[in-house]
């Protein structure tokens, strides 16, 4: 999720919108509050692949210029250590604190060849570090006679409140950056008792900050640097309808080429469509299956063979001379982790590996040049809460750079038709918009104009 | 619902009965269970309309509110409700054992051991369905910020006097109830239907006739028949049969039987109150009387199918040897029970309305470990639990086929055998996960490794011969640099690893209430900590 240097030729269909000017503008004004503003606390609301991480970074960095001791709570230690390696690329010299657990293998190896982290389990080795950053499980055991006069919180909407309740005492101010269309935090046991409540603990970290101060100013990153000129738009309007964004490069900037011509089968098909339209319908019979439906799955291992076999090229603004499309920049996407499973050893079968695929909670902040999709609802004979979440299909539609490809059976329409979204409107929670069943039909009213039928 | 439920309830519909979803039974049943099987009525919230309860199958006792509207006949309702419950209750008060707890010391902040009380056993109250639980909670609610003529002699409508610290135990039990595990507060036809799956969806299950007509149905006829019958099947004047389980009574029962007889209680009230003389005041009290016995009578027609099939439901409960680790949790409710005991004996006030956000926050996280320490423990239990989550690629059983010894490098290697299993499950194996088998109860941990040469999962399933798992054994060997006896695998053994933990950390602590962050609104102020009675309002008086 780096932020490009900006592209130099103008978008033609906005010559008043400048995206580089209007990101760098957003990025002054968070930088400004956060440093000189008089609040406790500045909220980020950053669309996927806004530069949340550069703005982070960013922030950090001028922190500790300013001579503030600060602390960094993400939620992942694969975020933390994320994190540290991007502090370290930007100013080697600055130390840096790495808290962790004390687990085995608690950290990135990686880390180790860096001069000036300092790692340890016990906060107290790591006092007087400019930035010490860690995991908010781990924030949550540390005590401290001094608060920290600055945190910077990651992932804020991924972050339960109660997580937040728990390492809030640590810190006076503090900045809040977040995607707040992706999941939301779950809980493995029903809260019903709290909604309504300004601290529900099984809310997220920022409904319960800006319950009880609404008065915090709330910024956001307007520009996609990630998401295609083809997918900006979707991903906005379906799922950001009141907070819009675009994309940072225009329709022209990024092409996805292959070498070997299609051989008429559905998924060199679908793959020619992604490629030119950035998206694309693979559609299978209608039927109801199982989770791990072998069809649908075979048909996800051969989209993504075929587009390893067909020696695929990208084209974008960070690299104008074409770059092989590697295994490691295609990801699949599913909605369970039995399906990813499935998804792995039918790809094994096929010879194909270093393809990364997880459920949607595991793409979390993943950036990839194509992803395939097995779509939450496909082969389903109903649409539950789970499948309807609209942070799952965002995750999975906004991972990609050039395109995204969605495998799914047949009749998808009908079933969302038939299954409205019947969850208890409880009192006193914000109804969330848009709500899945919404955002499901915006999505799949897209796929279809690039749909492809495939009876494999 | 999980795959090895769905099959379940597939072939509980072609065997025409319920099968067994568990081998062991995974929750405390007391030996003196008091059952409580209450009614309400329709049209107002918390409106009791009578109740069966007791601890004696044979000798229920039957309350009953001729006029539920009427706040002077629910509050004699529900101090004759407190003279069942409360008794019940401090019989298991008294009865104390010696146990240590770690306690933090307010002048040093270290962790000490004290010495206190532990209740030896604890009451549990039994109700037929989830609703049930709902309407204790609700009970509890409306009852402990009521005020009796003793707190506060001004009050317009005191309650009397233990109604407001049996509002204060049933809220307990109500709160404990949403704690995974607990069994302090049960919902029979959850119990039941935790234990068989029945070929009817889990909203039928909530019927305790129909769930119990799939798991015990009457000689000849299927369990789909005997439910259906259980749901619908009515007499000659239109009345269910198996009236339901409550606390909402049928609407033909309402409409046919108790509007009617509650009308006749109303106006045999007014005829007796416009009585000129004793005579004729006598006669109409006997009118009275005799419309009253008639309510009670509808009552107890309508409780008491539900109460011999709680009964029936315990028993079925019963046949089944209780599982390992019902105890340890039934320890925990225990704990639980003493800590509300001293509450009230230390004269607390009652349950707030609300949770604070430290409160919520704390329950929230004990009832989150508690749910996993109760999927990790069911399954440990009890193979048939185990045997869904192998299904599920959470667990693998199998036989071991190798051991290799081998150390872990540094100045004093230690022991780090590697073991291969051969299992026909699929476990969702990622890289170097974890993976725990029970040594004399305590989890020992492993580290998977890889597959073994040939042994990669193969399309085609088990029928292929299974995988070879290799694993590297991380814990409890001991501290020497051989391994102790017994506590590494040994070539034949057959052993069951389970990708979940078997035990669960304790979380951070949180701040003190006093300490609320300026995030989750500050310190809750004086007002919000005491709490008012609640105001009386116009339905109060109706």
């Amino acid at each position: 999720m780096t932020a490009p240097a900006h592209p130099a030729r103008e978008i033609p269909d906005s010559a008043a919108f400048d995206p580089g000017t209007a990101a760098a503008r957003a990025t002054e004004a968070i930088l400004r509050d956060t440093l000189h503003g008089p609040h406790r606390g500045v909220v980020v609301d950053s669309p996927p692949g806004a530069g949340k991480s550069t703005l982070v970074v960013r922030a950090a960095l001028e922190l500790a210029e300013a001579g503030r001791p600060l602390m960094v709570v993400a939620q992942t230690n694969a975020q933390v250590d994320d994190l540290v390696v991007r502090l370290a690329e930007k100013n080697p010299e600055l130390p840096v604190g790495r808290l962790h657990s004390s687990d085995t293998d608690p950290y990135d190896k990686a880390l180790d060849d860096l001069p000036n982290v300092r790692k340890s389990a016990k906060a107290a080795d790591l006092a007087g570090l400019d930035v010490v950053l860690s995991t908010a499980a781990k924030w949550a055991h540390v005590k401290v006679d001094e608060p920290w006069r600055h945190a910077i919180v990651d992932e804020a909407y991924q972050m339960r409140s109660d997580a937040l309740l728990a390492v809030a005492g640590l810190f006076e101010r503090a900045l809040f950056v977040g995607d707040p269309g992706q999941l939301d935090p779950f809980s493995i046991v029903g809260g019903e008792q709290w909604a309504g409540l300004s601290y529900d603990p099984s809310a997220s970290a920022v409904t319960t900050l800006l319950a009880h101060n609404p008065e915090l100013p709330q910024h956001r990153l307007p520009v996609s640097w990630r998401l295609p000129a083809s997918a900006a738009p979707l991903v906005s309007d379906a799922f950001y309808p009141y907070t819009p964004f675009r994309s940072g490069t225009g329709p022209g900037d990024r092409r996805l080429t292959f070498a070997v011509p299609s051989d008429g089968s559905g998924p060199d098909r679908v793959i020619d469509e992604a490629a030119e339209s950035g998206w694309g319908l693979l559609e299978l019979p209608a039927r109801h299956t199982p989770r791990t439906d072998p069809e649908a799955v075979r048909a996800v291992a051969a989209v993504v063979a075929r587009l390893l076999e067909r020696g695929g090229a990208a084209v974008s603004e960070r690299s104008p001379d074409p770059a092989p499309l590697a295994a490691d920049r295609i990801a699949v996407g599913t909605a369970h982790r039995d399906q990813a499973a499935a998804v792995r050893a039918a790809l094994a079968d096929l010879g194909v590996t270093n393809v990364t695929v997880d459920t949607a909670n595991r793409l979390q902040g993943r950036e990839f040049d194509v992803t395939v999709v097995l779509h939450p609802l496909s082969g389903r004979p109903d649409a539950t809460a789970f499948h309807l979440e609209t942070g799952r299909l965002c995750v999975l539609a906004s991972r990609h750079r050039h395109a995204c490809i969605v495998i799914c059976r047949a009749g998808v329409g009908e079933l969302l038709d038939d299954h409205p979204s019947t969850e208890p409107v409880q009192l006193g929670v914000t109804v969330k918009f848009p709500d899945g069943w919404e955002a499901n039909h915006a999505v799949l009213a897209r796929l279809r104009e690039h749909r492809v039928g495939w009876a494999p | 619902m999980s795959l090895i439920a769905t099959l379940a309830r597939l072939e509980a519909v072609r065997a025409g009965h319920a099968q067994p979803a568990a081998t062991v039974r995974h929750r405390h049943v007391a030996e003196r269970p008091l059952v409580f099987v209450p009614l309400t009525t329709a049209g107002e919230a918390g409106a009791p309309l009578g109740a069966l309860i007791g601890t004696d199958r044979d000798a229920p006792r039957l309350l009953a509110v001729p006029q539920p509207r009427d706040r002077d006949l629910r509050f004699a309702f529900l101090a004759e409700l407190a003279d069942v419950i409360l008794p019940y209750i401090d019989s298991y008060a008294d009865t104390v054992e010696a146990a240590e707890r770690s306690e933090t010391d307010p002048e040093t902040g270290k962790r000490v051991k004290v010495e206190v009380e532990l209740c030896a056993d604890a009451p549990q109250l039994i109700v037929p369905s989830r609703a049930g639980i709902d309407f204790v909670r609700l009970l509890g609610r409306s009852m402990r910020f009521r005020r009796t003529a003793e707190q506060d002699p001004e009050a317009p409508h005191p309650a009397p006097p233990r109604v407001p610290l049996l509002g204060r135990w049933l809220t307990h039990f109500g709160e404990r109830a949403r704690v995974p595990g607990s069994s302090l507060l049960l919902a029979l036809s959850e119990v039941l239907a935790r234990h068989w799956t029945t070929g009817q969806s889990s909203l039928e299950d909530q019927h305790l006739g129909a769930l119990l007509a799939w798991i015990a149905p009457p000689e000849g006829v299927s369990g789909a028949e005997a439910a259906l019958r259980a749901e619908l099947a009515r007499d000659a004047a239109g009345q269910l049969e198996c009236p339901p389980a409550g606390p909402a009574t049928d609407p033909a029962f309402d409409n046919k039987l108790l509007a009617p007889a509650i009308e006749r209680y109303d106006r045999a009230r007014t005829a007796l109150a416009a009585a000129e003389d004793g005579l004729e005041a006598d006669d109409r009290l006997g009118a009275l009387t005799a419309a009253e016995q008639h309510i009670r009578a509808l009552v107890e027609q309508c409780t008491r199918p539900t109460w011999e099939k709680v009964w029936d439901g315990l028993d079925l409960l019963r046949t089944l040897p209780e599982g390992a680790h019902v105890a340890e949790r039934w320890t925990r409710d225990r704990w639980s029970f003493t800590g509300h005991r001293d509450r009230v004996l230390a004269g607390e006030p009652p349950q707030p309305r609300r949770d604070d956000a430290v409160t919520a926050a704390n329950k929230l996280a004990t009832r989150e470990r508690e749910q996993a320490r109760l999927d990790a423990q069911e399954a440990l239990d009890d193979p048939l639990v185990m045997a869904g989550r192998r299904l599920a690629g959470e667990a693998f059983a199998g036989e071991v086929t190798d051991v290799a010894m081998a150390y872990s490098e540094g100045r004093r290697p230690s022991p780090r055998p590697l073991v291969t299993v051969r299992t026909d499950d699929r476990p969702h194996l990622g890289e170097r996960a974890r993976a725990y088998r029970s040594l004399g109860g305590k989890p020992q941990s492993a580290e998977f490794v890889g597959f073994a040469e040939d042994g990669a999962p193969e399309e085609g399933g088990p029928e292929a011969g299974g995988s070879l798992i290799v694993l590297r054994i991380l814990d409890k060997m001991g501290r020497g640099k051989e391994p102790e006896a017994g506590s590494v695998p040994e070539k034949g053994d057959h052993l069951c690893f389970t990708l979940f933990e078997h035990e669960q950390r304790g979380g951070a602590k949180l701040p003190d209430p006093e300490q609320t962050p300026w995030t989750h609104g500050g310190p809750p102020g004086e007002e919000s900590v005491r709490e008012t009675p609640d105001p009386v309002t116009e339905e109060d008086v109706l």
